[in-house]
């Protein structure tokens, strides 16, 4: 019983890792298959959004796999195919968001927050640096007579 | 006095910005439909298949484009208040009924009553996809001209047909549709 109950643990196991989209296109050319492929990851499932086509089991990433299986057999140009999902589903649909005056901010800002939060620090850290030199806590002549003779006077009493 | 003033304003400044990113909804997909003209469709009609529903019957007037579904329970919950919307004439509603099965669908418009015009059948999908849709229920304002106004994703309540549907209908219909 035992036994019976392993094998099918480890068969439902070896099942889980299988690919699970739901009909997988295949093509007669090749290259068209890595287009396809590239596509498929590169798109964005709309339901499942942290998911791309090529991974999401959605049912709505399937009508769009079939739409970039059409448009790939019937001659469509990559471009053609993301032009086409954009227009529909909007910018959301790809992963890697577009590069105009909108999205600028998102490409850049972590740049810019990364290195000027660097330049703070440095500039920070060489402004206290340079405090501990010449800012008014600085050992006048009297602090250094009276902690000479402090250390004098310690020196004494040990010897003492 | 300065040197607290500077990391106080920019927490400040952090604080703001999470205030008006955490409140709003990140499935939430804007349609790059809205301004443009609706697709042209031609579908044949839920309870009679011999008829259609087609862009031209948008043209005219100011008309509400409600996708929905037996499926959809959000659906249900909107079902009421397009029910009044409708008897209270203000505007016509259409609806497309997506990937669903024909005779369940009409017996959920017997069961819970019919606010549409007529719904258009789309079983595989298809105006769908050209519409963008993603998640059900989804209603579009669509203009007299047949340009897409407004799109709402969700359920739409009392509160998103007042603050948000209604004034763009409004403003569509005072500027002749």
């Amino acid at each position: 019983m035992r036994i019976l109950r392993s094998v099918i643990l480890g068969a439902s196991l070896i099942v889980s890792f299988a690919p699970c989209s739901a009909a997988q296109f295949t093509f007669n050319d090749a290259a068209q298959q890595k287009r396809y492929q590239a596509l498929i990851n590169e798109l964005r499932c709309l339901v499942c959004q942290n998911q791309s086509l090529a991974d999401s089991n959605a049912d709505l990433a399937q009508d769009m796999r079939q739409q970039v299986y059409d448009m790939i057999t019937t001659g469509s140009t990559d471009r053609e195919i993301i032009d086409f999902m954009v227009a529909r589903f909007g910018d959301f649909v790809l992963y890697r968001p577009p590069l105009h005056p909108k999205t600028l901010l998102l490409w850049i800002g972590p740049f810019v927050l990364g290195i000027g939060s660097v330049c703070l620090m440095i500039a920070v850290v060489r402004k206290r640096g340079r405090a501990t030199i010449d800012s008014e806590n600085a050992l006048t002549d009297t602090d250094r007579r009276r902690a000479a003779e402090f250390l004098h006077q310690t020196a004494h009493d040990k010897d003492a | 006095m300065i040197r607290y003033l500077v990391p106080l304003t920019l927490f400040l400044a952090i604080v703001a910005f999470l205030a008006v990113g955490l409140n709003r909804d990140p499935t939430v997909v804007p349609s790059p439909l809205v301004g443009k003209p609706a697709p042209e469709f031609c579908m044949p009609r839920l309870k009679d298949p011999g008829d259609t529903v087609s862009r031209s019957d948008l043209l005219g007037s100011v008309s509400l484009l409600n996708v929905w579904a037996t499926w959809c329970v959000s659906c249900r919950t909107e079902h009421p208040l397009l029910l009044e919307l409708a008897s209270d004439g203000q505007l016509p509603i259409y609806g497309i009924n997506y990937k669903d099965d024909r005779d369940e669908a009409i017996r959920w418009l017997q069961q819970l009553g019919d606010p549409y015009i007529a719904s258009a059948y789309d079983p595989a999908g298809r105006l769908g996809f050209e519409l963008g849709v993603y998640g059900l229920p989804e209603t579009f304002v669509v203009d007299s001209q047949g340009v897409i106004a407004y799109k709402h994703i969700g359920p739409v309540d009392a509160e998103a047909w007042q603050k948000k549907i209604l004034p763009v209908v409004q403003a569509l219909q005072k500027g002749g549709g």
